[in-house]
């Protein structure tokens, strides 16, 4: 069996998860990345989108991330997080709402604007935690 | 004298305030213990990433984000005043208004624009009542139940406003939790962000690895995209520590008010017994008068 190392995904409002992993597919912004016990220090920012993850016992599992950082070491994994949550606690309905809104804002805004560019993110995170909800009980 | 009614009804009254101060000291420990929890749940958080940060500040350029450099020529400041919602803590928004009138005072004395951003109704209302500019109100966070949303909400208008050239400079005023019996306002610089403290406090062999970090996509790059977020970690943080030193205020407020209560209807029932003997006594008389008079 592969060593472990520890993932921890925290967010200002909560601890999301500490657990032991094999492990860790992450969003980077220059592109995914993944983690095995061993990993050389690194430290990146992340996109919006889903972290893969093994645990201990070889299951799959995935967590959305708003984006935020990263931080590898030989032995864990660290992602700070403004919002992250296991695949089964999104809100799908939310999801479905704020994405139907960041569309709306599109529509209206002009592409050179700031808010645009934050609608854009606000429909990539909606159609992201969207997508990850839908893979439930598959 | 006062009479028996009037005494009787008094205690009355002061028992129903007593048990109304007796009721909001309960709801304000409870409130007071889901906003600690709060404030130990964002902790983890906040180490981390002001280690992180830390660490990066080391390696990034000293000119390499706008929200660092000061301005030349300070013509607007921006205050964030956070206070309670509702009344009835004591000092608490006393104190902390005061720290906002002091710092005022002092930059409009210099010459400089002051305008605020308030969090809290009693903030808003002093700014009101003493026709000083409002940028921004955000009423029902503190105290309540809030996310990190209104902090990165509201930490991003300021940064918007300080890049356009709304303010020079932003101040945060809140009320720093020490303890049940202590939460002084402070007055933190929050643009242009003040010089980070690199994390070298705890020099062992720990920190030695971060030298050899490889770092995605810049150690610039990721410094800019961390700063904005440290602004709003900071709002986050003081609003927690608003919240909970507003329940701890509130909780102490309300304790000392019910031991009043209570020393007051000691007191009452003492004259309101004394006025009781008193009639008695009276009534006593009369009665012996009234016997000694039949015996002729």
């Amino acid at each position: 069996m592969a060593e472990l190392l520890k993932l921890e995904v925290v967010t200002p409002e909560q601890y999301v998860i500490s657990e032991d992993v094999e492990i860790v597919m992450a969003p980077g912004t220059l592109g995914e990345f993944g983690v095995l016990s061993g990993h050389t220090p690194f430290l990146t920012s992340l996109k919006p989108g889903r972290i893969n993850y093994k645990d201990s016992t070889g299951k799959e599992k995935i967590i959305f991330v708003s984006g935020g950082f990263s931080e590898a070491l030989p032995d864990r994994v660290t992602v700070l997080a403004e919002s992250a949550e296991r695949r089964r606690d999104i809100d799908l309905d939310r999801a479905r709402a704020a994405l139907e809104r960041a569309q709306k804002r599109l529509a209206q805004e002009k592409s050179d604007n700031i808010s645009f560019e934050r609608a854009k993110i606000a429909m990539y995170r909606a159609i992201e935690r969207i997508k990850i909800a839908e893979t439930r009980g598959l | 004298m006062a009479t028996l009614k009037e005494v009787q009804s008094k205690i009355t009254s002061v028992k129903k305030t007593k048990q109304i101060t007796k009721a909001m000291n309960m709801v304000a420990t409870s409130r007071l213990r889901g906003a600690q929890t709060a404030m130990e749940a964002f902790r983890p958080y906040a180490e981390k990433f002001s280690e992180v940060l830390g660490n990066i500040a080391d390696k990034a350029g000293d000119d390499a984000s706008p929200l660092l450099t000061p301005r030349e020529e300070v013509n607007k400041v921006n205050i964030v005043l956070m206070t309670s919602d509702r009344g009835l803590c004591g000092g608490f928004n006393f104190n902390l208004i005061e720290a906002a009138e002091k710092l005022m005072k002092e930059k409009l004395s210099q010459g400089i624009d002051v305008s605020f951003t308030n969090f809290g109704k009693k903030g808003r209302d002093w700014c009101r009542n003493n026709k000083v500019q409002i940028t921004r109100e955000y009423l029902g966070v503190v105290g309540g139940k809030f996310g990190f949303n209104v902090a990165s909400t509201s930490g991003q208008e300021l940064i918007d406003g300080f890049l356009d050239g709304s303010f020079d400079e932003v101040y945060v005023i809140l009320a720093n939790f020490q303890g049940m019996a202590a939460q002084p306002p402070v007055v933190k610089q929050l643009l242009p962000i003040p010089i980070i403290e690199t994390a070298d406090a705890e020099i062992d062999d720990d920190t030695s690895y971060i030298a050899e970090h490889i770092i995605e996509p810049s150690p610039d790059e990721l410094l800019n995209e961390m700063l904005p977020k440290n602004i709003f970690i900071q709002i986050y943080n003081g609003l927690l520590e608003t919240s909970t030193s507003e329940h701890a205020a509130r909780m102490k407020a309300m304790d000392n008010a019910t031991k009043a209560c209570n020393d007051m209807i000691e007191n009452l029932t003492l004259a309101y017994n004394k006025a009781r003997q008193a009639a008695i006594t009276m009534e006593l008389m009369d009665i012996i008068g009234g016997a000694e008079a039949l015996k002729g």
